[in-house]
């Protein structure tokens, strides 16, 4: 493995502890677009174009700002009286532990079915795009279909409501 | 009597075809007890339709009986003696049968008229006597009962018939001494009497269940194989039964007790005087005339099986005796004294014609041992009317002295009751033995028969001891009652129109009975025997007959003379001693108490029964008792432990089980905390624990 | 470890390891946003997967490794929305995002 994995790798990494671990909501959300970034970079070295740039382009771009303004919204930029973690994170972490320890056993525990293919695949946006209105089409068109009904149920949920009793 | 030699013709059994008369028969018991049923369903103040019916009905069954006697009679003047049998079989057990039935002879077709006539002649001075009563509905379904059952036990050819019925004629026989039954005394003399007869009644029962396995069957007559019949007879004669009887004897003997016990024979004879406690109809009816001749009548009825075995003259008439014949006359004749002697020392009017009643069925059992059937049944039968003229005359008299019973307080009823006084006086001689009443050829008949056997002498000797008492104690009574001074209260009046008239037509009888059978005409005896008779007044030249004849009415008179001659018109007031008692004081004390045999029986059987009746309540209470109250004791404990379990156990581990139930619910709804992050995590653990498995599986 | 792994496998340890990462966030967060951070970091981990095997796998002219990424990425965007909405609607309700306050669905 080259070092640009390495580097990349624990810049995620780095990301996505400071995310769950942080204090401030505000440094946490900016650390998970860190994640974000790192991830789209690894991406981009598996030779998966596509996919790093709308990791991108929606992740970093719309998600990140997307819980930032929930963040501002709602007012967890202040630290809360009872600490940040709940009172048994222990068990949380525990489990946490346990489904990597479970996850890099089957890992390393596997042997290798199939040769790994050693040549870069091409993945053009042409291909991309003939795979979806192609072999995807149905999952295109239902994802559109999700993606109208999130938009207008996140309208909804979120809209304020007219003063009525609570 | 000796018969006359006037060819005696060889008796045909007329079986092969049964006559209507035969038919007819089973009508004579089942009509009254069917009149019976229907009265008891009448209401108490319906007295002539109860009347009506029973008096119908024995009326009808007279009818029948006169009809049947009329066949019997006609056979007989054409030389056939008659024995028609109407069996049919009530119980089939396999191979064998139980059979009931009833027969028509001369014995039964006599017997049948006269109870149904002399019954007839009572039911009648009943509906008199009984006016006053108020359960005068009861009386005469009661009388109904027994006429049937007294006629059941007639005409049965079946032993068991005989004995079914012979039961339902003790059981009337109790309702009716017992009828006043307020009376203290009136109930204990109808237990008494019960009890009584029911001794013998075990051993008659005895009787019949080894007659019954020893010959197969309890018809008496049945074309051959009866039990009366040759071929069972011989077979039970050569059956040895132990003391040195055989089958026979002791199955006769047993059979005799029943007798014993129906007929007041000593030492069974308690019940009778007591049982003067019923209504003067029932004394006249049940125990002058019928139920107590019902045991001489079985001795008849059995009378082949008592004398199986016994040698048999040229004639045909016994020259032999057997044991059990040999028994039935010692008895008859020591009750016939034992009896008359009591007779003598009683007060009671009813009490002295009970006692005399006891005296006569002596006689009569004794002339069935030493001269057979008809010798027996002869005196039966004239007994039978001028007992009951004799007890309905007492029951007059009772009625018109104002219920008055004691004989010291009556007195000169010749000129008050004329014509009960007449009656009765024809009754007294009857009884006496006077010639020429009827009673004077019926005992004469036994006398003779005493005489002439050569077996036994000592009977006879009694026999005439007892007519001499006989005599004697009848005019002391008619002394006391109809002569001398009236000495009881108030007026004494004749008796009404519906009580003397029988009264006279039984005192017809009580003449002119015996004339069927002296010996110038011994038809009553021809009649039941089988054989021809004529009228020959040479038969009172027999050798020997003459002096007995004489003999016998001396007797009579010096008895009746001595009682004359003590009491004849004198008056005694009741608290003065009696004239043979100023005599014998002694002796009068001890008769007037009637020889302690009550006394002896209360101190032995009763005494020990009562013993054993205290044992056994104990053991009732306590034994029997504490067991039963223990098992209950411990049902009871066993119930409060189950109560407990119940409680404690059931009810309380199902209501721990309920709570455990809500309590662990309780835990479970913990793990619904709401929490989102602790679903997660548990959805997490899960999903950890899928994967090891799955892993672990795929590599396996 | 990493001299004996292959290429794959250093990529999937990579996937495991923020997996885990985001999964310990979601579980131990108090603040429902960030609990929704922890969610996107796992489907994030999850596409990682995606690409390596479509990397490394065979027929990756089939595209479908890609494919799957792709619209992962579509879906989980649409989720984020509808999640952070939902999240603002209960604080303006609750005046709180602490979700160990949250148990009005506590049985």
């Amino acid at each position: 493995m080259s070092v640009v994995f390495y580097a990349l790798a624990a810049l995620t990494v780095a990301g996505g502890l400071g995310a769950v671990l942080l204090k401030n909501t505000v440094h946490a959300a900016l650390a998970v677009a860190v994640a974000f970034a790192g991830l789209a970079l690894l991406f981009l070295s598996l030779d998966a174009q596509f996919a790093g740039f709308a990791q991108i382009l929606v992740y970093v771009g719309a998600v990140a700002i997307l819980v930032v303004f929930a963040i501002l919204l709602t007012r967890a930029s202040e630290t809360p009286a009872g600490g940040v973690f709940s009172s048994s994170w222990l068990a949380g972490l525990a489990i946490a532990a346990g489904v990597f320890a479970v996850l890099g056993w089957a890992v390393l525990g596997s042997a290798q079915a199939l040769p790994l293919s050693a040549v870069a695949p091409s993945a053009t946006v042409h291909d991309i795009g003939v795979a979806l209105v192609g072999r995807y089409v149905l999952p295109l068109e239902i994802v559109a279909l999700l993606l109208t009904a999130a938009t207008i149920g996140a309208v909804i949920v979120a809209l304020h409501e007219k003063e009525r009793t609570r | 009597m000796l018969m006359q030699d006037v060819g005696t013709f060889h008796p045909q059994i007329a079986g092969s075809s049964v006559s209507t008369a035969a038919h007819l028969l089973g009508l004579i018991p089942a009509v009254p007890m069917v009149a019976a049923g229907v009265i008891a369903l009448l209401k108490q103040p319906r007295r002539k339709p109860a009347a009506a019916l029973a008096i119908g009905s024995l009326g009808f069954s007279l009818l029948i009986a006169l009809y049947a006697f009329a066949h019997v009679v006609a056979d007989w003047a054409s030389g056939i003696a008659t024995r028609e049998v109407v069996n049919f079989t009530w119980i089939q057990t396999g191979a064998s049968s139980v059979d009931l039935g009833w027969v028509l002879d001369p014995l039964s077709a006599v017997m049948m008229v006269m109870v149904c006539f002399v019954g007839l002649l009572i039911f009648i001075y009943s509906v008199g006597y009984m006016e006053h009563d108020e359960n005068f509905t009861r009386f005469f379904c009661f009388l109904a009962l027994f006429a049937g059952a007294m006629l059941g036990v007639v005409i049965a050819n079946s032993l068991l018939l005989l004995f079914m019925c012979w039961e339902l004629v003790g059981l009337t026989s109790y309702l009716l001494i017992g009828f006043w039954y307020h009376k203290p005394s009136a109930a204990a003399a109808a237990k008494k009497a019960f009890l009584t007869t029911r001794v013998g009644d075990i051993f008659f029962f005895l009787g019949i269940v080894w007659l019954f396995n020893a010959t197969g069957t309890l018809l008496f007559y049945n074309h051959g194989s009866g039990s009366m019949e040759g071929l069972a007879l011989a077979n039970l004669l050569t059956q040895h039964a132990g003391l040195g009887l055989t089958a026979a004897a002791a199955i006769a003997l047993l059979i005799f007790a029943g007798a014993v016990g129906k007929s007041g024979q000593l030492p069974l004879h308690v019940w009778l005087p007591d049982a003067m406690e019923g209504p003067t109809p029932v004394s006249a009816l049940i125990h002058a005339a019928t139920m107590v001749a019902a045991g001489v009548y079985l001795v008849a009825r059995v009378y082949p099986l008592m004398s199986a075995g016994a040698l048999l003259g040229s004639g045909g008439e016994i020259a032999g005796t057997t044991t059990p014949l040999i028994v039935v006359t010692w008895i008859g004749s020591a009750t016939a004294v034992f009896a008359a002697l009591i007779a003598i020392a009683q007060n009671d009017i009813k009490r002295i014609l009970a006692y005399s009643t006891v005296s006569q069925l002596g006689y009569m059992m004794a002339g069935l041992g030493l001269g057979g059937v008809a010798v027996g049944m002869f005196h039966l039968i004239t007994h039978a009317f001028f007992k009951a003229l004799l007890f309905m005359g007492s029951g007059s008299v009772i009625h018109g002295c104002h219920e008055e019973q004691d004989v010291r307080r009556m007195g000169g009823l010749k000129s008050a009751m004329p014509v009960t006084f007449l009656t009765y006086a024809a009754g007294m001689l009857a009884l006496a033995g006077l010639i020429p009443f009827a009673g004077f050829w019926s005992k004469d008949g036994i006398l003779e028969a005493a005489h002439s056997s050569g077996f036994i002498k000592g009977p006879y000797y009694l026999l005439v001891f007892g007519a001499l008492l006989t005599a004697f104690y009848m005019m002391r009574q008619v002394s006391y009652v109809f002569f001398g001074k009236w000495r009881g209260h108030g007026h004494p009046h004749e008796s009404p129109k519906v009580m003397t008239v029988p009264l006279l037509i039984l005192a017809f009888f009580a003449v002119t009975l015996g004339f069927l059978g002296t010996p110038a005409w011994p038809w009553f005896r021809g009649f039941l025997e089988g054989r021809a008779v004529r009228f020959d007044l040479a038969g009172f030249s027999e050798p020997g007959l003459g002096m007995l004849m004489l003999g016998s009415t001396a007797v009579v008179l010096l008895g009746l003379g001595i009682g004359w001659a003590l009491y004849g018109n004198k008056s005694p007031q009741p608290e003065e001693p009696d004239a043979l008692e100023r005599a014998v004081p002694w002796a009068w004390a001890a008769l007037r108490d009637r020889l302690y045999v009550d006394e002896f029986y209360g101190v032995t059987f009763i005494a020990f029964y009562g013993w054993w009746a205290r044992v056994a309540d104990w053991l009732d209470r306590r034994v029997w008792g504490g067991i039963v109250a223990l098992v209950t004791r411990l049902f009871g404990l066993w119930a409060q432990l189950n109560r407990w379990l119940d409680n404690e156990w059931i009810n309380g581990g199902f209501d721990k089980a309920c709570e455990e139930l809500s309590s662990g619910g309780g835990l479970l709804a913990r793990a619904q905390n709401g929490r989102v992050q602790i679903y997660l995590r548990v959805l997490a653990a899960a999903v950890i624990a899928l994967a090891i498995i799955l892993i672990w599986s795929s590599r396996a | 470890m990493t001299g004996s792994a292959s290429p794959l496998a250093a990529y999937l340890l990579v996937a495991a390891l923020l997996f885990a990462i985001g999964l310990a966030g979601a579980l131990t967060r108090r603040n429902a946003i960030l609990v929704l951070i922890g969610i996107e970091l796992m489907l994030n981990a999850a596409n990682l997967n995606f690409i390596a095997f479509w990397r490394y796998g065979p027929h990756p002219e089939a595209l479908t490794g890609m494919m799957f990424a792709i619209f992962s990425i579509a879906v989980a965007a649409a989720e984020a929305a509808v999640g952070l909405g939902l999240v603002i609607a209960i604080y303006r309700h609750a005046r709180t995002t602490d979700l160990d306050q949250m148990n009005r669905m506590k049985g």
